[in-house]
């Protein structure tokens, strides 16, 4: 029988809902199939924990006297972009240090403000009338500022490329480290743990729904950048390759660095491990059926990241579940497997929502947008002149 | 065949003789250079693992000693913040030894030092950078 919205959060209100997370949806629906679980089971809960650069935080400052119109300003010597009114800033997750380089970026400055450090500001402006102070240099850090919340372009791929080296030279990507001749092949997805591989059609998943990120409640924003829902997908819908993602937004002040960390990929950059977890509602049997999904269902396509062009064939598709085991073939050569994204820290993040959930803490939102179903990528072509 | 993994450390005037290469020949020592920071004029360091029998080993590392270099024991010394990690598995990519793994069911990363070979391939393969390898 179908549930709706209402009646699952009266459940949750209650401290009657049935929660689950995501892996032990997958093992009631393999043992008691679709029809009992979505009976049984009102929430399921997804976890993801893995770099994730196209990240940031907007942060407002307050105002200094006299006040300053800033236009250019470093938070630990990163460059943030401050072409956004007087005292609004956007660090971006990548920006790197002018004098330290890619030891630290945007990502560390907001996992410092995340853990209550004290962050050097300095920006400069134009001076006008109305904002005469044309240098600062200043002490901050999350309590003396105003807001300060992430804005994540795009986060919680659904599905990712694994990654691999044809060529005779290791490989330095966002990916990690690819050995020479096929060394080992490296993925980035929580696979059945994964929020838009448990509701692959976004049916559930939209526009406000309430969201963890970071380790606060947070919300789906918009769709996120590079959004392809048009790809390849298995009758269940599941795509076979890269296709969804999420524009999350969420409170910087609230976040726990368990579950937002700054990374540094070496010969690449600083990126951001960012922990996102979405409650799924089982509304009826397709429901429980997408979120029984497991890493046996879940496919992705293996790439030679030794060619780095847009044209590239995959080298072969591959089950989250054969990745999982540690190794796979690649022609005849037996290829050592490796995760980039945490599955230890991807459970905790669906368990910690399970327990907010279940305490009545956290309720479950229908979407107020829907994320397209439908749409391709543009590509940037070189062009000699704006014609 | 006896086995040892030693650290040896040549004094600069020592890094310019070809002092482990005689070894091998004159002790019929199997070598296997885990780790070489040599340069000409410094002070030179380097991981080895000696292979031979027994007798030919003791005196090819007197031998060693006898032309200058410093012999220890290597003490592995690979060192994880295991506080800080995160088990993203992103160090095991590159451990072929298989020192270092994330499995099921637990998908926590191990690091078995028995294993350990100390090439450091881990080191940068870390997007946290909590791992050091020394010796």
């Amino acid at each position: 029988m179908a549930k709706t919205y209402e009646e699952i959060n009266q459940r949750i209100r209650k401290g009657e809902a049935v929660v689950l997370t995501a892996e032990e949806m997958t093992e009631l629906v393999k043992s008691e199939g679709v029809k009992s679980a979505a009976g049984k089971v009102d929430v399921v809960t997804t976890g993801t924990f893995g770099p994730m650069c196209s990240s940031g935080a907007f942060l407002n400052f307050g105002h200094s006297d006299p006040p300053i119109r800033m236009s250019k300003a470093w938070l630990n010597d990163v460059p943030v972009c401050a072409d956004i009114a007087a005292v609004d800033v956007f660090v971006g997750a990548t920006a790197v240090s002018e004098g330290e380089g890619a030891r630290y970026g945007g990502a560390h400055v907001i996992q410092d403000l995340i853990d209550g450090k004290w962050i050097k500001l300095r920006a400069t402006g134009p001076g006008t009338d109305c904002y005469p102070l044309k240098e600062i240099e200043t002490w901050v850090n999350k309590d003396t500022i105003n807001q300060a919340f992430l804005f994540n372009p795009r986060n919680a791929y659904q599905n990712y490329a694994c990654a691999t080296n044809s060529s005779q030279s290791a490989l330095y990507t966002y990916m990690g480290v690819l050995l020479p001749a096929y060394g080992n092949a490296t993925y980035c997805s929580a696979g059945q743990l994964s929020p838009l591989l448990n509701d692959p059609l976004y049916r559930t998943i939209g526009v406000g729904t309430r969201v963890f990120l970071g380790g606060a409640a947070g919300f789906v924003a918009w769709p996120g950048t590079q959004h392809k829902p048009s790809v390849e997908r298995t009758e269940q819908g599941v795509p076979r390759g890269p296709a969804g993602t999420l524009a999350l937004i969420g409170d910087l002040k609230e976040m726990d660095s368990r579950f937002i960390r700054a990374a540094r990929f070496h010969r690449y950059g600083v990126s951001l491990y960012v922990g996102v977890g979405i409650p799924i509602p089982v509304l009826d049997e397709e429901m429980a059926a997408f979120t029984g999904v497991s890493d046996y269902d879940i496919e992705t396509q293996v790439f030679d990241y030794s060619k780095p062009t847009r044209a590239r064939e995959p080298v072969r598709s591959v089950s989250y579940a054969e990745l999982r085991s540690g190794r796979i073939t690649i022609g005849e050569k037996k290829v050592h497997t490796a995760p980039i994204s945490s599955y230890k820290v991807a459970r905790l993040i669906a368990e910690t929502l399970k327990g907010w959930i279940s305490e009545g803490r956290f309720q479950v939102s229908a979407p107020v947008g829907r994320l397209p179903l439908e749409g391709g990528l543009n590509v940037l072509d070189q062009r000699e002149e704006g014609v | 065949m006896a086995k040892r993994r030693l650290v040896l450390t040549f004094p600069p005037e020592v890094v310019e003789r070809p002092v482990v290469s005689l070894m091998i020949k004159e002790f019929d020592v199997v070598t296997n250079i885990l780790r070489a920071e040599v340069h000409e004029g410094e002070i030179g360091r380097m991981m080895v693992e000696l292979e031979g029998e027994g007798r030919k080993l003791k005196d090819g590392v007197r031998y060693l000693e006898e032309q200058g270099v410093e012999v220890e024991e290597a003490i592995k010394d690979i060192v994880l913040d295991e506080l800080s990690c995160i088990s993203c598995g992103a160090c095991t990519a590159v451990c072929l030894p298989g020192a270092l793994k994330v499995e099921a069911p637990d998908w926590e990363l191990v690091l078995d030092k028995d294993r350990c070979i100390l090439c450091g391939l881990c080191v940068d393969a870390c997007p946290l950078q909590l791992i050091t390898v020394m010796f």
